[in-house]
């Protein structure tokens, strides 16, 4: 089966680099993995990286709000890195990023 | 007077594996018309939020067994337009309107962000939800795509 979620761990950062489409029936299983490294490692920052991601619904927005939640929690802020213009529409429509402890880069 | 070109009738079984076979089907099928990659991209994500939403909402508390269908047309018009029909025969939405306000709702165990309707309406030119309790929903959205 094909990894969904590739881990790299660097100068106190964790990144999740996503590699699968993302939708409620991929989530749930993306959602544990990244939260068990999450509280394994205990990173200063959360990296999603997304540069891999074919397609996304707003499952995937729900699997980004969750783990801000769970990394504000620990303390560790979220990046979120690699959206293509496709993934960028929902984000802007959903205004996430705005949100506290979530920063976005293009 | 617009003609119909082509249409799809789909049933599925409300599995959340059927999110991703769907969406594929639609955009294969759509693939007729021609339509931009960005046109597709949001009926791919349309199509995806309708049936996430039979699937997480329609037949909730069911046993697996007693799990209910998903529904999918989709006609072609010679004008370019795609009507796309999500219907299930679930429990229904007590408030429509109310279920189609965007909730941001991160904390639920399912952790879906309560964005669906938007997205959807956002994504097409049209969406109207209509619901029956105990009976069911169905879904319609139409887009047009550039000439």
């Amino acid at each position: 089966m094909q990894k969904d979620v590739i881990f790299t761990e660097k100068n106190g950062m964790l990144i999740a680099g996503i590699c699968c489409d993302v939708d409620h029936h991929t989530a749930k299983p993306m959602r544990e993995r990244i939260d068990k490294k999450l509280f394994e490692i205990r990173p200063q920052t959360l990296v999603i990286d997304l540069s891999s991601v074919d397609f996304m619904d707003s499952s995937g927005l729900g699997l980004i709000l969750g783990r801000v939640e769970k990394a504000a929690a620990l303390n560790a802020e979220v990046v979120l890195t690699g959206a293509s213009p496709r993934i960028m529409k929902l984000i802007s429509l959903s205004g996430i990023e705005r949100i506290r402890h979530l920063s976005v880069i293009k | 007077m617009k003609k119909k070109i082509n249409e799809l009738e789909l049933k599925l079984p409300a599995i959340s594996i059927n999110e991703a076979v769907s969406r594929s089907i639609v955009s294969a099928f759509v693939a007729e018309l021609d339509p931009t990659v960005e046109e597709l991209g949001d009926l791919r994500c349309a199509v995806s939020e309708a049936v996430t939403n039979c699937i997480v909402h329609a037949y909730r508390g069911r046993e697996e067994s007693a799990l209910g269908y998903i529904y999918i047309s989709v006609r072609l018009y010679d004008t370019r337009e795609v009507v796309i029909e999500i219907t299930d025969e679930g429990c229904g939405i007590e408030d429509v309107e109310l279920a189609r306000r965007p909730h941001f709702s991160g904390g639920e165990p399912d952790e879906r962000c309560g964005m669906g309707f938007l997205v959807m309406e956002s994504f097409t030119d049209h969406l109207s939800v209509k619901s029956q309790k105990g009976e069911g929903t169905s879904v319609l959205m139409r887009k047009n795509l550039k000439p």
